[in-house]
């Protein structure tokens, strides 16, 4: 590969050239300190994600209660120390808005793309690392954008993260005026970026595999990345013409999505849903292809399936792009077009349940090593179960006629997206600690981490199915304005505690990073005895990843308690003495 | 993806004898130029969709014949066509070692580029103060300036990458091996003269 022999001796020339602070830390190139950058910038953003959502469940508990302690926030937050129903619409908003541009899809794609993929094919680096570079800043651009609506006057958006016009098309009818324009802004300037980040991604996994590193020998959370970096390069791009069109019908005086001049509201819920429906599955396959790894290191066994579950991810992904109409079964959708939509998502759960099968096929009979990685990846599953069966509620139709728009809707988005990415997210974070930072985590801390997550997230988001079922709708900011929701208030009650207890814990998983990257347990190279290429560069990798050659690769990344190896790993980048090896 | 199945079947072996090469060798630009389009694809897609839905909804859509003028954009199309054709032999002409060659049809097919902006200049100049239609005025109006200006705008873009990569030529003497730098530009302009064919096709002709 001539490309790789190209990028070897850029390598091999770069590791004695010392950089500038600047050209180390903030304007970096290398793929790895720009996934660390990831990583970084979006546990800021999830601070903020869920101080929205700490605001939220405190009304919801004591709704139009003062707490003098709010006066801290910005007005946008807070009128005369109270969550009132104008300042509630912008919180739910800005809460979903922050954890799924600025939190899941940094950290799942920005971060461990950025840093994984490079050292599991077995690349110096990625193929374009100045678009790498522009990237990162491009969104962290879009990212001062979106903080800043919280103190234009007005406030931030408030027509929720799927902006639904007209609402989100007449300042007049949300109170908020620019904080919308720049919400639209924003995501367009993020799309930019994302654009840059998924163009490297596909084209760095396509060229630049090592010697060996065949498409069926990647690591599935590769795979994941690839088919993600693909959803993202097709899907953002809908989004980015809708938010254009929604802007100009609010600056410019079009009519879009206004009935007034002949505009169609119905056409920004295609659009955006047509988008909407491949993001869910951006910021669920690195979760799943995380978990694969864990699973795998961790049950020191093959993955069961291995070709099913990267076949299973690209037909999710196909999928994806034909079921957006079961978000809009209640948007006046003709029968007929919902049965196919119907169809279409019940479809999804065949590769999706293959994967859960596969899962616990790699279980079974497994060498279980209960690590805080392996709990989290085993909640993934588990969570996802749950997550992907209420699922199937929503997407038939005459279940969803009932349950839509309630706080059903909101446990199954939690559930897949709390329950699913973000605990592929924490074991993704114990599991790569080492390799990114030199240190292993505190494994105690992240254990107590892992169990009070576990138990205050079922605690927070299982019992919304029940509000749901009792009628709850959601984006309420004061549910006992109705009689009928009144009985319901100790549930929303216990929600609410149990949420301030989980958002507390998430200190726990910071401190455990800030108190490892200084105190830390020094790591060795492969701490997890794992097979793929990451664990043969140092721990944290230099620059170019790997001071020799670049490692070749001679098996499938998941060769656990192989009869080749006294071992029970067998690394990719491991050649065997067939003479030696069976005795 | 055959090719990678087949190399699976015969690699139990323990050697790393097999790879794939990469799909644009020593070109990952290439590869990254045809991804960027794809992406850039949806976006006119979606564009060019949503301008599907509402004119369908809409009983009382003009005539386009009836505003624009078919003849001015059939100039603006051909000028187009033929910035395409001169594209692909200043590419012949580095491929082929002759830098001359490359840097005349390269600065002819920016000509083009700007015979085509001065056109929908024109165009646009005479639609909103001649009929003094605005993109406020209607749908219609909106679809219009929004579908030819973003494709506008990426001639313009066009424009500037490939006189960037002009005047870049005559810095440094550019050789054979150089050609990619005009093939993946070339990839580009390929496809803003596409996206025009459709939007003369939707937004003009029908």
């Amino acid at each position: 590969m001539s490309s790789t022999a190209a990028v070897a001796v850029h390598g091999a020339h770069g590791e004695h050239h010392e950089l500038s602070f600047w050209r180390t830390y903030i304007f970096s190139e290398d793929h790895k300190m720009i996934g660390r950058q990831f990583l970084f910038v979006a546990l800021f953003m999830m601070s903020i994600g869920g101080l929205m959502a700490m605001l939220m469940r405190l009304d919801l508990a004591w709704p139009d209660t003062q707490f003098s302690f709010l006066k801290i926030l910005p007005q946008s937050l807070q009128q005369d120390s109270a969550i009132t129903a104008n300042t509630y619409n912008a919180e739910f908003t800005m809460h979903a808005t922050i954890m799924i541009f600025f939190v899941v899809m940094p950290i799942l794609v920005g971060c461990f793309g950025n840093f994984l993929i490079p050292l599991m094919i077995g690349a110096r680096d990625m193929a374009f690392p100045k678009l790498n570079m522009l990237s990162f800043w491009v969104s962290a651009v879009a990212g001062v954008i979106m903080m800043s609506s919280f103190w234009v006057p007005g406030g931030p958006a408030a027509a929720g993260w799927t902006s639904y016009a007209p609402l989100s098309a007449v300042p007049l009818y949300t109170g908020v005026d620019w904080g919308q324009n720049l919400w639209c802004i924003s995501i367009i300037v993020l799309g930019v970026g994302s654009l840059m980040g998924s163009i490297n991604y596909i084209t760095t996994i396509i060229n630049m595999r090592t010697k060996g590193m065949t498409f069926f020998r990647l690591p599935l959370v590769i795979w994941s990345l690839f088919i993600t970096a693909i959803l993202l390069l097709l899907a953002l791009p809908v989004l980015t013409t809708a938010l254009a069109l929604l802007l100009f019908d609010r600056m410019a005086g079009t009519h879009f999505f206004l009935p007034a001049g002949g505009g169609e509201p119905l056409l920004w819920q295609h659009l955006f849903w047509f988008f909407g429906h491949p993001e869910v599955y951006i910021m669920i396959l690195p979760g799943m292809g995380i978990a694969s790894e864990l699973i795998a290191t961790f049950s020191r066994k093959p993955i069961f399936g291995y070709r099913a579950m990267a076949y299973a991810m690209a037909a999710i992904a196909f999928l994806s792009w034909i079921v957006w109409g079961h978000h809009m079964f209640q948007s006046g959708m003709d029968p007929a077009l919902g049965q196919g939509f119907m169809l279409t998502t019940m479809v999804i759960a065949v590769p999706s349940a293959i994967k859960t099968f596969n899962w616990l096929g790699t279980l079974y009979k497994g060498d279980i090593h209960y690590t805080s990685a392996m709990l989290n990846a085993l909640s993934f599953v588990a969570m996802f179960v749950i997550g992907g069966l209420s699922g199937i509620f929503m997407a038939c139709t005459p279940v969803d006629m009932y349950i839509h728009d309630t706080y059903f809707i909101v446990a199954h988005i939690h559930y897949v997206l709390f329950g699913g990415s973000l605990f592929a997210v924490f074991g993704g974070i114990v599991y790569w600690f080492p390799k990114m930072f030199g240190r292993m985590m505190n494994e105690t801390l992240a254990k107590v981490h892992f169990w009070i997550t576990f138990v205050a997230f079922n605690c927070t988001f299982f019992p919304m199915h029940i509000l749901g079922m009792g009628g709850h709708m959601r984006r309420i900011y004061n549910p006992t304005q109705y009689d009928f929701l009144k009985p319901l208030e100790p549930v929303n009650m216990f929600i609410s505690i149990s949420a301030f207890v989980l958002g507390a814990a998430q200190f726990l998983l910071l401190a455990n990073m800030i108190w490892s990257y200084y105190k830390g347990e020094k790591a060795t190279e492969n701490p997890w005895h794992a097979n793929t290429l990451e664990w043969s560069a140092p721990s944290p990798p230099g620059h170019g990843n790997w001071p020799g050659p670049v490692p070749v690769v001679y098996r499938g990344p998941y060769e656990y308690s192989s009869p080749e190896s006294a071992e029970d790993y067998l690394p990719q980048w491991q050649p065997v003495e067939h003479a030696t090896a069976a005795d | 993806m055959s090719e990678a199945a087949a190399a699976e079947v015969h690699g139990h072996g323990a050697v790393a004898d097999q790879y794939e090469p990469s799909l644009t060798p020593g070109n990952s630009g290439k590869l990254g130029m045809w991804t960027f389009l794809a992406g850039d694809a949806m976006t006119f897609g979606a564009g060019i969709a949503a301008y599907g839905a509402l004119r369908y909804q809409n009983v009382n859509w003009p005539d386009p014949a009836d505003w624009l003028g078919i003849s001015l954009t059939a100039v603006m199309t051909f000028i187009l066509i033929c910035s395409s054709v001169t594209m692909v032999e200043a590419l012949s002409g580095i491929t082929h070692g002759n830098i001359a060659k490359m840097q005349r049809f390269l600065g002819l097919t920016v000509l083009g580029g700007i015979a085509f902006l001065g056109c929908q200049a024109y165009e646009w100049h005479h639609l909103i103060w001649g009929e003094h239609l605005s993109i406020k005025t209607s749908l219609f109006s909106a679809t219009f300036f929004i579908l030819t200006g973003f494709h506008g705008l990426h001639v313009t873009g066009g424009v500037i990458y490939l006189g960037t990569l002009l005047m870049h030529s005559f810095q440094r003497a550019y050789t054979v091996a150089d050609a990619k730098l005009i093939e993946i530009a070339g990839l580009y302009w390929h496809f803003v003269d596409l996206v025009w064919i459709l939007i003369f096709t939707f937004v003009y002709l029908i």
